[in-house]
């Protein structure tokens, strides 16, 4: 296989106002022709800066130094409008993560198709529109003719990112970079996007980048994998290696981060600690002030690069350094299914409808969120509520929360109807927990009048009780007393959510509503705040409703789970009859459509390969 | 136009170690507009605070001997009188003193005024949405609709003047800018998740507001007055100007650049320094409201 | 489409009354109009005179009704100060006054406009330094000042362009000038703020990962986003330039509807002031239904629900 890409010492500063910025440190990567290289990381690790200094897409402001040859070119060399001309689209092309806002909202898809084949691709406009259009139908878009002439906003999410694939398309790249072109949208369609991109890339013979914070889309999509932490590469090397086989403390332990449909569900492995600041870069090892091996020759020098071709990383240990650690005690044999519980709260017959307008006078138009459900939470059961977005499950959490009054049915409380209680009475029986960390708290309070808020509200006027109570929730949820007096921007997100639960937890409810507490946290992030969870519910005997869109984390978490499909429950059950099996068709597509990640079942290193 | 930026990178998220509170005084101490804006708007606050200790002359008394004296840099000027004489020969340097006593209440009367409709309606629009939105946006284009200038013109004229008609027309007129930001600031606000915490612990939404949407609204709230001041102070100078505002003899800029009118072919520093006098006041305001923007704009989030 | 700007125009007519509703509520019910119309000193016996014949002995809503009725019969009623028929005098004066507000809107956008885009292409550079100071400076600068300024200048220092008067177009360059450029502020902040925002939209990086470049970069991809908010807000700033009008007008000595204003509320004339606040009201109003509809033929998201 011929060299298509390489990349030699790449480095990105951004000048901010308060110092430099290393946003990628010192980065080599090479990729053959047809290839597909996987870049994983968690958010701040540098991977999507890398590929936009390729693209020439950095911030103005941003310095960039190491150099880079594509196809024996050397491309630092080059102008921008030379590079522009010559590379970008013709042969190297790229799709984002946002396919909402990615599309000029006032040009239709055909216009923005065709034009830079036309305006480059020296494509006369007919033989440019008959390219979009096989193109179109290539990606699967139904009825391309009729598409070619609408706008972005008429089209649906995955449509949008289908239409965008195909734009990147036109000239037939060698090379397509792929930032997160999942991340924005619903797990079957991301199942969908990521078999297409893997289709035609087969097709077509390109190469491909896939950056990605999602370990489970790498190991299923790539054939060599990239990690990278703090701005540097820390380990390359086969997909199949690096998944089974982690060489660098750093992805063994984001490897056992990862909740897992197989088996039973254990404790998550977390990584201590939060994400190194890139303005000051360490003399040493990046990861050193996280890492459970770590050597006092790890803090004094940059680790040397070990290992083969298919297999490097950048650490100090050899393999025989490295204790394989053993798979964590499982956290229950079994989802036990808590029969005859009490009902903490139960919802019947929930009917939600909303209509809207445009405009003031415009036409009405009526929307049945939430369809006749009914949902009982018993007391000490996770129960998971799951969903596609616009399924329902977040308007129906609310509703279960008492925050709204549902179109038709009722909602009980410990027997009595929600309707009855005072806010305060509703207040102290169920509490939530919210997906968007840094929307949950006030920026303008600090912790200590954040997580006291609840108390004070009840009426609680003793300041030194309230301080003890507020102290008391900072415990229970791991951080340290002094941090009470910080404001929501100075802490992190999952510390942030860890205070979200703790001012939850102040009053002592006795049920938790957690809509997607993970899915805006990192990986190693959100094993921390599962373990969290799981722990506190069975010190304080909390019965949960989960909501979430992550088959993994429902497996990881619940005892019972119900699925929403268009405001309806399509099934509900206990955990383990539900993931294997499925009794309606829905809950068997989420599921497979659902990443998995199983580096146990990767085909094993090669060199038992050909032993075997 | 060669050159275009793009702003297209994600900037990793870093953990602030200041309070809030000291990020802003941070970026306050190293902006240079919001610190001369801030100093020009002290230093003439304090200029008319203490009016009577430093102006040279009382600013009413008229001398007919002395009229039109010229300031002391032109020929015939003298240091007794270092900008001049008006027509009745008062003191220029003494009126343009206390006429900043007159631009800078009625500004603070009329922002303040402009402040409690604008910052309540914006808020309960905001925040309840649905019918009140539509009542209230209805109100808004109404406003914008009104001729301003013309009815403060015609009230004030009908009313009779007084510092504290003008005062309240300019306030009442004065409210949209409050309005639009507020308003879209708390359907921003109100759909966040501490909000819903907030009522998930059973807040009421009297509450919600006081505790947890004003808070949020208050530098916004801040910048906009400083704005409003200057448009306020200008709204007055434009009403006195015309005849329909401050009335003779007390002290005010506008007023002063209408009697200077007249003459102005000939002794132009009569409209000239008035105009002047304005100019630094508002620009100062401005200055002022720029910086806080900036400085209270939140923390780029990834 | 249609449905949308009928609906649109139903809207500008309900705020255009209730303006002139408001206004006829406030101007009255603040003050005797008879006592004003009569002068101070009149005796009780000649104010109950004018009280009677023009009709203002009636209670407000009944006043108000007659008001609107003739209104709607194209009849505005009469002059207090001129005694003739308000709708004679203002369209006597209108044209002076759309001309100078065209023309003032012209020197807006000539101004305005290119350094708004110059220095939202380049941020932080001596053009975009040049631009904010031009905006706060004019923003603080008190316009009748403005004006009179430009008449020392060119009435006596170089005397170029005539300072008073309305007779040719020459007359009309300084006015507008002084206000076109109360308008310049507002409509560069926009263009600028606006421009820089679709320069870092996510469409944009993915014009530039197709290879387009500065200025096709521009034109293709940039500005017919970044003229929608623009389009609006010139809307706003015309309908405004009507009010303004009343000092312009009264410093250069032109004989427009700005200057009728003045001279009717210094005359107690309630009527024209009424006329004249609800004719201002409608070009406002239709103004921004301009603005709406345009929005709506470039922007598909509003074109096509």
């Amino acid at each position: 296989m011929s060299k298509l890409l390489e990349i030699n010492n790449l480095s990105v500063t951004l000048p901010l106002p308060g110092g430099q910025l290393h946003a990628v440190r010192d980065v080599s990567i090479t990729l053959n022709r047809g290839e597909a290289l996987g870049i994983v990381g968690e958010s701040g690790s540098g991977k999507s800066m890398s590929a936009l200094a390729l693209m020439r897409l950095l911030p103005q402001r941003a310095l960039q130094t190491g150099k880079m040859l594509f196809d024996g070119t050397d491309l630092t060399g080059l102008s921008d409008a030379q590079y522009a001309q010559q590379f970008l689209g013709h042969r190297i092309a790229m799709i984002f993560q946002e396919p909402m806002t990615s599309l000029n909202p006032v040009y239709t898809i055909g216009r923005q198709l065709t034009e830079a084949a036309v305006q480059f691709g020296s494509y006369t406009p007919t033989a440019a529109r008959a390219r979009a259009l096989a193109l179109l139908d290539r990606v699967g878009i139904p009825d391309p003719k009729a598409r070619m002439a609408q706008y972005p906003h008429q089209l649906s999410g995955g449509q949008r990112q289908r239409v965008m694939i195909a734009m990147a398309l036109m000239l037939e790249p060698e090379l397509l970079i792929a930032d997160e072109p999942t991340t924005a949208l619903d797990v079957t369609v991301q199942a969908q996007i990521l078999d297409l991109l893997a289709d035609l890339r087969r097709e077509m013979g390109m190469a491909m980048i896939l950056i990605t914070h999602d370990l489970a889309v790498v190991a299923e999509q790539t054939d060599r994998v990239a990690v990278m932490y703090g701005g540097e590469m820390i380990e390359e090397g086969t997909a199949k290696s690096v998944m089974a086989a982690p060489a660098h403390p750093y992805t063994q332990a984001l490897l056992t981060a990862i909740p897992r449909m197989d088996g039973p569900p254990r404790r998550l492995g977390a990584i201590p600690g939060t994400v190194p600041s890139l303005m000051t870069p360490p003399k040493g090892c990046v990861f050193a002030p996280r890492c459970g091996f770590v050597r006092p020759d790890c803090l004094e020098a940059r680790p040397p690069q070990l290992g083969d071709a298919d297999h490097q990383r950048r650490c100090v240990l050899s393999d025989a350094d490295r204790p394989t650690s053993a798979p964590a005690a499982p956290i229950r044999t079994d989802h036990a299914e808590v029969s005859g519980g009490e009902a903490v709260i139960a919802a019947r017959d929930i009917t939600q409808v909303f209509t809207s307008r445009k405009g003031m006078f415009g036409p009405k138009h009526e929307i049945r969120a939430v369809d006749g459900v009914s949902l009982t939470l018993k007391r000490g059961e996770t129960l998971a509520l799951v969903g596609e977005s616009g399924s329902g499950k977040s308007t129906l959490a609310r509703i279960m929360l008492g925050l709204s009054l549902p179109t038709s049915g009722t909602v009980e409380m410990l027997g009595r109807p929600v309707a009855d209680l005072a806010p305060l009475e509703r207040a102290a029986l169920v509490q939530p927990i919210f997906q968007d960390p840094y929307s949950s708290l006030n920026p303008r309070r600090t912790l200590a009048e954040i997580i006291a808020r609840p108390l004070t509200l009840r009426g609680e006027d003793d300041p030194e009780a309230c301080a003890a109570k507020t102290r008391d929730a900072m415990e229970m949820v791991r951080l340290p007393a002094r941090m009470l007096h910080s404001y929501p921007s100075q802490i992190s997100g999952g510390q942030r959510q860890r205070v979200a639960i703790a001012r939850a937890l102040v009053t002592r409810p006795q049920a938790l509503v957690c809509d997607e507490p993970t899915s805006a946290l990192d990986v190693s992030v959100q094993a921390q705040i599962l373990n969290l969870l799981d722990e506190l519910q069975t010190e304080l005997g909390l019965s949960c409703l989960v909501i979430t869109h992550d088959m993994a984390v429902v497996h990881q978490v619940a005892d019972r789970v119900a699925v929403m499909l268009n405001g309806k429950l399509v099934e509900e059950g206990g955990c383990d009859s539900v993931l294997r099996n499925p009794s309606s068709d829905y809950t068997a597509r989420l599921l497979a459509a659902a990443p998995q990640f199983r580096p146990d079942e990767m085909t094993a290193p090669p060199a038992q390969e050909a032993t075997a | 136009m060669t050159q275009v930026e793009s702003f297209t990178v994600a900037v990793p998220e870093e953990a602030a170690p200041l309070t809030p509170r000291q990020l802003m005084r941070r970026r306050a101490l190293g902006h240079t507009g919001f610190l001369i804006g801030a100093g020009l708007i002290i230093a003439l606050a304090l200029i008319a605070l203490f009016a009577p200790l430093i102006a040279p002359h009382d600013p009413f008394v008229q001398s007919l001997s002395s009229r039109m004296l010229p300031p002391v840099w032109d020929d015939g000027g003298t240091w007794e009188h270092i900008l001049g004489t008006d027509q009745n020969g008062r003191d220029y340097l003494s009126r343009l003193i206390y006429g900043a006593r007159v631009s800078i209440s009625i500004g603070l009367g009329a922002a303040t005024i402009g402040m409690l409709i604008g910052v309540t309606l914006g808020v309960i629009a905001g925040y309840f949405g649905g019918w009140v939105d539509h009542g209230v946006s209805f109100l808004l284009t109404a406003q914008l609709a009104l001729p301003g200038l013309l009815l403060a013109m015609a009230l004030v004229f009908i009313i009779g003047p007084s510092i504290w008609v003008v005062i309240c027309i300019i306030g009442v007129l004065h409210w949209t800018y409050y309005l639009v930001v507020t308003r879209s600031a708390t359907q921003r606000i109100r759909n966040l998740d501490f909000v819903a915490a907030a009522a998930a612990s059973g807040a009421t939404p009297r509450q919600i507001i006081w505790h947890e949407i004003v808070p949020n609204l208050i530098s916004q709230i801040i910048v906009i007055f400083t704005f409003e001041l200057g448009i306020a102070i200008l709204a007055e100078a434009s009403l006195s100007f015309l005849g329909v505002g401050i009335q003779p003899p007390t002290p005010s800029w506008g007023l002063m650049i209408a009697e200077g009118k007249e003459a102005m072919f000939y002794r132009p520093w009569l409209v000239v320094l008035p105009g002047l006098c304005l100019f630094t006041l508002v620009i100062g305001a401005n200055l002022m409201g720029d910086g806080l923007r900036d400085i209270t704009a939140p923390e780029g989030r990834n | 489409m249609l449905k949308y700007i009928l609906l649109r125009g139903l809207l500008a007519i309900a705020v255009a009354f209730t303006v002139s509703l408001a206004a006829f509520f406030l101007l009255n019910a603040a003050t005797d109009p008879a006592q004003a119309i009569a002068g101070e000193d009149a005796t009780q016996e000649v104010v109950e005179t004018i009280r009677a014949r023009y009709g203002l002995d009636q209670p407000l809503p009944v006043r108000y009704a007659q008001w609107l009725g003739g209104v709607l019969r194209g009849d505005f009623g009469e002059s207090y100060y001129w005694h003739k028929p308000v709708a004679e005098l203002v369209a006597e004066r209108a044209g002076t006054t759309i001309t100078l507000a065209l023309s003032a809107l012209f020197v807006t956008i000539l101004i305005a406009i290119p350094l708004g885009a110059f220095a939202a292409l380049n941020p932080n550079s001596w053009i975009d330094r040049v631009a904010l100071g031009v905006a706060v400076s004019a923003q603080a600068v008190p316009n009748f000042w403005l004006g009179l300024i430009m008449i020392i200048l060119f009435g006596v220092m170089m005397p170029i362009f005539p300072v008073s008067g309305d007779d040719t177009w020459r007359h009309f360059v300084l006015p507008a000038f002084v206000l076109g450029a109360s308008s310049v502020p507002a409509v560069m902040r926009l263009t600028r703020t606006g421009l820089i925002e679709v320069m870092g939209a996510d469409y944009i990086r993915t014009a530039r990962s197709k290879g387009f470049r500065s200025g096709a970069l521009l034109r293709r991809h940039a500005l017919r986003n970044a003229l929608l908010p623009v389009i609006s807000v010139l809307a706003v700033q015309l309908g405004q330039k009507f009010g303004g009008s009343v000092i312009t007008e009264s410093i250069f000595a032109i004989n427009g509807l700005g200057r009728l204003a003045l001279e009717s509320i210094l005359g107690a004339d309630i009527p024209t002031v009424q006329m004249l606040i609800f004719v201002f009201a409608i070009v406002f109003v239709a103004m921004n239904l301009v603005a709406d509809i345009l929005n709506a033929a470039l922007d598909p998201r509003i074109r096509i629900g």
